[in-house]
């Protein structure tokens, strides 16, 4: 009993010292889409082999990825949720956001499509959903798809919250697919992590193409004078890496070989207007 | 069914070729689950012996709320724990969370109660002249205490099992304070809700699977050392 106790002791010792005298880190906080749909997997280790930084991703919803960028819990943030984006730069938590990628959101659900929306657009298809009351699996988590989501009910009239055909699941992207797929309903997502699951759901896309359904993504950089404790230059070093010219060629490049497209087209340096924004 | 059985496979697959980095995982949740435990054995045998021996006023409050204790929600400790830690919370300067350390911290209060609880139970239950005899032989009191705990050692490695149980399953502190990062916090449970969330149905089959045997051999390791001493 007491060798296991010591032995046990000692491992605790060599944790707290390698703890310890772990390399300066950053944290990138960030949405589910990025993780689940395995591209920072790619990006981080080759970011930490040539920086030297350690990064701990939070994978979160853009929501809460912001929030913990307004008390200094994150370092940098890459997230999809522009108007809200918007708001927090004009309110200085930001000090630079610069545009990174982009992919689509697309309105998917069972291929007989209960509803009739395929092909149509995005406002005619909800309003196809609500109008038949066909169930529709919201995130309902403040993340950047959720916040999409919210502003297209707005431009459509629409008030699902309480109605009995519109659930929220309060879950990831991943996970609100597979509750959708098991329901048999509608759901809003991005492409990267429908593409990267499809091969579970049996879901089939229905609407997508428009522009109301862009999904961008920008890297925003923290403002260190309220928070001293931000580690600017490494969110800085974080940043610039996911910008630079090589790291949007495997940006581009990630995906082709498993899905058959990519998952995010590369953006850096471009006008936002040219997207349409 | 498919699946099951592909999950399986992979399992077998992930455990026989010894996948690098799902052994990373294995041994990182035993360590910080082996930790927790430790901790939580260190404060809560002293205390749970305190509880049952000593008399002092408010000590059934005490108890009552320790038996509540243990059964804690772990996302509710993982909140607390986040809080206390973030750079500008109350303990920032600590400098601890996303890593092993804050994950050992959440799961240590997650599991001590348990421990104070089954130890209080274990000792009240022996038998009340045993306290009085060993006095009257002569014992000082930390003797007696230390007779006390040794003879109350079969329930007290039932107190281990339960804790270490507690927290090698428990999902919400320690996807809150760790950040299931990988290489650094992620463990057999986080990395199974994320296989989830990824829709990687039989890489999350077999970390369960790997979870469930590394459950298993450390309470079969502690079963045999009670069993063993089993009374006849």
């Amino acid at each position: 009993m007491k060798k296991i106790c010591a032995v046990v002791l000692l491992l605790s010792l060599l944790l707290v010292s390698s703890a310890l005298a772990g390399p300066a880190s950053i944290i990138l906080a960030t949405t589910t889409s990025t993780q689940d749909s395995g591209l920072l997997d790619l990006l981080i280790p080759l970011f930490e082999k040539q920086s030297g930084y350690q990064v701990k991703t939070i994978a979160v919803g853009s929501g809460q990825a912001m929030k913990m960028g307004e008390k200094g819990e994150a370092d940098l943030l890459l997230v999809h949720s522009p108007e809200a984006e918007k708001k927090f730069m004009a309110a200085g938590f930001g000090v630079s956001r610069r545009l990174v990628m982009h992919n689509d959101f697309i309105i998917i659900g069972p291929a007989a499509d209960p509803a009739g929306i395929k092909g149509t657009n995005a406002l005619e298809a909800i309003k196809r959903i609500a109008g038949k009351g066909a169930l529709f699996a919201s995130r309902g988590d403040n993340s950047g798809t959720h916040a999409k989501e919210k502003t297209l009910w707005k431009a459509a009239g629409i008030t699902p919250d309480g109605q009995k055909w519109y659930q929220q699941t309060g879950l990831g992207m991943g996970q609100t697919l597979n509750v959708a797929a098991e329901k048999k309903g509608y759901t809003l997502t991005d492409r990267a992590t429908y593409l990267a699951l499809k091969k579970n759901l049996g879901l089939a896309i229905l609407a997508e193409g428009d522009a109301k359904l862009l999904n961008v993504y920008h890297v925003i950089e923290l403002n260190r004078s309220t928070w001293p404790k931000i580690n600017a230059a490494g969110g800085k070093a974080l940043a610039d890496f996911m910008v630079d010219p090589k790291t949007q060629q495997l940006i581009g490049r990630y995906g082709v070989e498993k899905f058959g497209a990519p998952l995010f087209f590369p953006d850096a340096g471009k006008n936002p207007a040219a997207l349409g924004l | 069914m498919e699946l099951i059985v592909e999950g399986i496979l992979t399992a077998l697959k992930l455990i026989v070729s010894l996948d690098s980095e799902v052994v990373a995982i294995t041994l990182l949740s035993l360590k910080i689950s082996c930790s927790a435990t430790l901790i939580s054995l260190l404060i809560g045998i002293p205390a749970g012996s305190l509880l049952a021996l000593a008399e002092f006023p408010g000590r059934r409050l005490i108890i009552s709320l320790v038996n509540t204790g243990m059964g804690l929600p772990p996302v509710v400790v993982g909140l607390f724990v986040t809080i206390f830690l973030w750079r500008n919370g109350p303990l920032g300067f600590l400098e601890i969370l996303y890593t092993p350390l804050a994950m050992i911290a959440a799961q240590a209060v997650i599991a001590t109660p348990i421990v104070t609880g089954i130890t209080n139970a274990a000792i009240q239950s022996l038998p009340a002249n045993l306290k009085l005899q060993v006095l009257a032989l002569g014992a000082t009191r930390c003797q007696m205490v230390w007779i006390l705990v040794r003879e109350a050692r079969l329930p007290l490695l039932a107190a281990v099992m339960a804790g270490f149980g507690g927290v090698i399953s428990e999902v919400g502190a320690s996807i809150m304070v760790g950040g299931n990062i990988k290489g650094q916090t992620r463990v057999l449970t986080t990395a199974t809700v994320m296989e989830t969330g990824k829709g990687n149905f039989d890489v999350a089959i077999a970390l369960s699977i790997l979870l469930l045997l590394l459950a298993f051999g450390v309470n079969y390791a502690l079963t045999v050392i009670q069993q063993r001493e089993r009374p006849r």
